[in-house]
């Protein structure tokens, strides 16, 4: 603990070391909004050009399958807040303790998702191995769908892979007592990028579900 | 950075919320709205994001730089969905004009080639 009382010295405070960290992470997520947000761009404009093939590839997709994906990812972030909450109190062991409920959570997220890859691979629903199991109208079309619906999840899935990385980290590091109340952007930071990830999901689960639910 | 430490029941609650919003999007997808299915979709998508970004990021607590940071980044991704939809949006095919006769326009064109 004795060598992190005093925050880094080109800082005045650890307040305002933590504000820029924080600022830091907010710029990254800006570029990150873009990122999946040219993919995003990507799928609506297609879904104007061809909106009845949207509805049949959205079909393809579990219902059920992605709205408990949505639960298990918003109960990781419930205990990512937790964790965050306990490094503002200085509770390593408790910060140790989520983290390692908001791991299990993510890598549950994660095995739900190859479930449903494994599914889409025994259907024949992957476009350009095989997507012969798809034999209704635009068939290109909606093989379009499925690959932004590949893309989407996958781009997601290994930022999944990334924040289940980060929080190992932040973990041990609050194993070894590195955090307290006062100094604990680590903690912070990882949130964020952790709530982000979330967020995204809960875009991409109508967007990618939800669409031909009604018909 | 604001210290302010919320109670376990807070974050709860706000997890609830999420919960709640979740199983009214999966329902009411299932319901035909015509041309509502999308944006009744998207509208609860964004106020679960705005719930975890509000509460969950601490972003209701936080300094101006960083709302200013998350604003801006909403700011580009519209702009770039403005610009895409200007085109996409507002394309259509156009009717031929009346009189219009493929068979002699092509003959027109043909000794320009």
């Amino acid at each position: 603990m004795s060598s992190h009382v005093y925050p880094a010295p080109h800082f005045r405070s650890f307040e305002q070391q933590h504000e820029a960290s924080e600022l830091g992470m907010w710029g990254f997520l800006c570029t990150e909004i873009l990122f999946f947000g040219g993919v995003l761009c990507g799928y609506t404009m297609y879904r104007l050009l061809y909106p009845q093939a949207w509805v049949h590839g959205s079909e393809l997709n579990s219902l059920w399958l992605g709205a408990a994906m949505t639960v298990v990812l918003l109960a990781s972030s419930l205990t990512m807040a937790l964790a965050v909450r306990a490094a503002q109190l200085g509770q390593s062991k408790a910060i140790v303790g989520f983290l390692a409920v908001t791991i299990a959570l993510g890598i549950g997220f994660l095995v739900l998702k190859g479930y449903e890859y494994y599914g889409h691979w025994v259907h024949h629903l992957v476009p350009g191995f095989n997507f012969s199991g798809y034999q209704a109208p635009d068939h290109p079309q909606v093989a379009l769908f499925v690959v932004f619906y590949f893309f989407l999840t996958l781009l997601h899935a290994v930022h999944m892979i990334v924040g289940v990385g980060v929080l190992s980290v932040i973990a041990m590091m609050a194993r070894r007592d590195r955090f307290s109340a006062i100094d604990h952007g680590p903690v912070e930071i990882a949130g964020l990028y952790w709530h982000f990830v979330d967020i995204v999901w809960l875009f991409l689960f109508p967007l990618l579900y939800l669409v031909g639910a009604h018909q | 950075m604001s210290t302010r430490v919320h109670s376990v029941r807070f974050y709860v609650g706000i997890f609830a919320a999420l919960l709640v919003l979740t199983v009214l999007t999966t329902s009411v997808a299932e319901i035909d709205l015509g041309a509502f299915n999308s944006p009744v979709a998207m509208l609860i998508a964004a106020a679960k994001a705005t719930l975890v970004a509000l509460f969950f990021m601490h972003l209701r607590w936080s300094g101006y730089r960083m709302r200013f940071a998350a604003i801006a980044g909403l700011l580009w991704l519209s702009l770039m969905f403005a610009f895409v939809l200007a085109d996409v949006a507002t394309r259509h095919i156009p009717e031929q004009p009346v009189g219009w006769n493929e068979a002699a326009a092509s003959a027109a064109r043909a000794p320009l080639k």
